[in-house]
């Protein structure tokens, strides 16, 4: 990260037009794009105890041992060894540079008791001291700490005034990088009204205490000739030095991977699309209280630990022995993953320290332990200590931070009860890639939960709700009862379920009874078909019988006839028939 | 200290012509107090030339026979600046008698060199 910001700082400095000196300081020369105006001064002002003297001599170390600028350093307030004693606590060290001919550390004492004054004089001599200093190591960058303490020492201030700008200008001539700082005054930048001299560049330090947290900010009130941060910027003095911490400089700029992270919950992968999260995206996951946010984190930590990877557990409401214990209550032991080292717990409640200071804290963490997988529960926590704007700033910034770092983050928020649900206590939602929202759902007396995906970022993800179950094997999701313009969870699920498997064996029933009735019918109908049948033929055969009769009692006769025809011994060939006829008719 | 005056010296034979290097106003009969005050200047600058002078007759007038000024030119030895914190110029310190003073500018006024110098009581 810092050598990142080292190149990208250079490159700022290549393309802008006025010429810039990083400083090497996290994050301000990405306020100031690029750093600070080369061989120009730079006012640092503000009140005391607000870390101008750090941020001047991390100025100076970081130009000598980042980028090659040897420094001098005049100090007004403090000796060299105090000096070196106080930049010890951010791991610089000065002695070594010192001896190394990388910076000069001079300090002027001045104390008006010793001094009397006789006529004209000039302060020749202080620029023949910075001069010599200069010239010893070949410095680049200056720093004069704190200037105003001529103003006490020396009283004629006329003269003081025409020599301070007379330093200035020598400076510029000088061509070295020069900060300068400057105490508070009312109403004004500097007691003594520097930013008359200095006005290439003017940035204030604050140090403020809201509600018992102290934030220290940073702002560069001006900077000539160059476009910079307006905004007021929150810094942090800790053991490595200076950080201010622009949302900018986080940028949007990190890399969006197709590799998915599986939640741990079979049917939530399912819901998102099949194969879960997106690795290095912002997981959100809110709801009231109760519905299982805790325990969702704990899956995917869980899962993401059995695969190897390390996770970062951020609580700030439980203890992680709390956490563990209650996720063997539904079948997870994390205890092991701790052991191994792939899970650090990080507890801390929100008002134990400023936003942030959480901040560098997760950074830091982050940078050490390397994690895959971060969760932090809650993030509204936090909003006991900030206000909804600075804790959602400070949120961007460590969403960022994550992404940047293709952590894979899931943050849990508690919504309250009553407030509207689509929307956090803390307004990050826009932050988020993938928005999991789990609610109670209320009905006929019954509390379930559900679950149902707000949103997921580049994924076709579900958009049904799920009951969300936690059983003693962990989250179970299942459908919900979706019917008849119903949606039913629970028992009332269960219930519905049941009467509907009634009303559908008694459709059946009918079904089959209808059924029946018309197979007895059919059967009656045939039946009928076959009486009728029988009786047709019954009469067919009567009838037939009849004609039969009728043929054979003819038959008979005929043959009669012949046998009489025969008997009477008439011609039967040639006479036979019509005699018989004509017989016939005759008889 | 002597090193230094000697190489000094040597420098430039010029600025010994308007401002010496030492000047000794020590008689060695004398004993007791001495004053050693020591003249930073920058270069021969109309205001190191005046105390110069200013310094001089006031010794001469209020230090006979006891006091030594030796005359640092800081444009030659400007590592000499620091060991005496010297800001101003011209600045005279008195090393000795103790406690050190400091006079800065041009010692015109007569009246508070001496308060300085402790010739005189504070006015």
């Amino acid at each position: 990260m810092p050598e990142k910001t080292k190149s990208d700082a250079k490159k700022r400095v290549r393309t802008s037009l006025l010429s810039k000196v990083p400083t090497g300081i996290q994050g301000l020369d990405e306020i100031t794009q690029g750093g600070l105006p080369k061989g120009r001064p730079t006012l640092v002002c503000g009140s005391a105890g607000c870390g101008k003297t750090l941020l001047a001599m991390e100025f100076l170390v970081r130009g000598a041992v980042q980028f090659n600028e040897p420094g001098v350093f005049i100090a007004f307030e403090e000796n060299a060894e105090e000096l070196t004693n106080n930049v010890a606590s951010l791991g610089f060290d000065l002695e070594d540079l010192v001896k190394k001919k990388k910076i000069v550390v001079d300090y002027v004492y001045i104390e008006r008791s010793e001094i009397e004054e006789t006529g004209e004089y000039d302060l020749e001599g202080l620029f023949i001291r910075l001069d010599h200093a200069i010239k010893s190591v070949g410095a680049k960058r200056v720093v004069i700490d704190t200037i105003e303490a001529l103003f006490s020492g020396l009283p004629n201030h006329n003269i003081l005034r025409a020599e301070l700008r007379r330093l200035f200008r020598w400076l510029k001539e000088k061509g070295v990088t020069a900060v300068i700082t400057g105490e508070k005054g009312e109403g004004t930048l500097t007691r003594h009204g520097l930013e008359e001299y200095v006005a290439d560049c003017v940035i204030m330090l604050d140090h403020r205490v809201t509600e018992q947290i102290s934030t220290r900010r940073l702002r560069v009130v001006k900077y000539r000739g160059s476009l910079h941060g307006t905004n007021e910027y929150p810094f942090l003095i800790d053991e490595t030095g200076f950080s201010v911490l622009p949302i900018t400089s986080v940028g949007l700029n990190h890399k969006a991977t197709e590799e998915r992270v599986p939640s741990g919950i079979p049917r939530l992968d399912a819901m998102l699309s099949g194969k879960g999260y997106y690795r290095g995206s912002s997981i959100l996951v809110s709801g009231t209280a109760g519905t299982g946010k805790t325990t969702i984190a704990v899956h995917l930590i869980n899962e993401a630990c059995r695969r190897g990877e390390r996770c970062l557990y951020m609580a700030s409401e439980e203890s992680a022995n709390q956490i563990i214990r209650n996720a063997r209550s539904i079948g997870i032991d994390l205890a092991p993953w701790v052991k191994k080292g792939l899970l650090h717990f990080n507890v801390a409640r929100p008002t134990y320290s400023g936003l942030e200071m959480h901040l560098v804290t997760v950074n830091k963490l982050v940078k050490e332990f390397r994690p895959t997988v971060a969760v932090i529960d809650p993030i509204t926590g936090l909003t006991n200590i900030g206000s909804v704007e600075e804790v959602k700033a400070m949120l961007m910034r460590l969403i960022d931070m994550l992404k940047n770092s293709g952590i894979t983050a899931l943050c849990t928020s508690l919504t309250h009860g009553g407030e509207n649900l689509e929307q956090t206590e803390v307004a990050v939602t826009s932050l988020m890639d993938t928005w999991l929202l789990v609610r109670d759902i209320e009905y006929n007396g019954e509390r379930t939960r559900g679950l149902y995906v707000l949103k997921s970022r580049g994924m076709a993800h579900s958009n049904q709700i799920r009951e969300f179950l936690i059983t003693d094997k962990g989250i179970d999701l299942t459908d919900v009862y979706i019917g008849r313009g119903m949606v039913l969870t629970g028992a009332a699920r269960k219930r519905q379920e049941m009467k509907e498997d009634a009303e559908a064996a008694a459709r059946k029933e009918e079904l089959e009874r209808v059924k029946r009735e018309l197979e007895r019918k059919r059967l009656l109908m045939e039946a009928k078909i076959n009486e009728i049948r029988a009786q047709y033929e019954s009469a067919e055969e009567e009838l037939l019988a009849g004609v039969k009769a009728h043929e054979l009692m003819e038959k008979a006769l005929t043959f009669d006839r012949g046998v009489i025809a025969g008997m009477r011994k008439a011609d039967a060939s040639k006479q036979g028939p019509k005699d018989g006829r004509d017989s016939g008719g005759k008889r | 200290m002597s090193g230094t005056t000697k190489t000094a010296g040597k420098a430039s034979t010029k600025t010994r012509a308007k401002i010496p290097k030492v000047l000794c106003g020590l008689k060695k009969r004398e004993s007791g107090e001495v004053w050693d005050l020591k003249l930073y200047v920058a270069g021969q600058s109309p205001k190191s030339v005046t105390a110069f002078a200013n310094l001089k007759k006031l010794c001469e007038e209020h230090l006979k026979g006891k006091f030594r000024i030796e005359v640092i030119d800081l444009l030659k030895n400007p590592q000499l600046a620091k060991g005496d914190q010297i800001l101003a110029v011209p600045t005279l310190v008195r090393k000795l008698p103790v406690p050190i003073r400091k006079i800065i500018g041009d010692l015109s006024n007569t009246e508070r060199v001496l308060v300085g110098l402790d010739l005189r009581p504070g006015g």
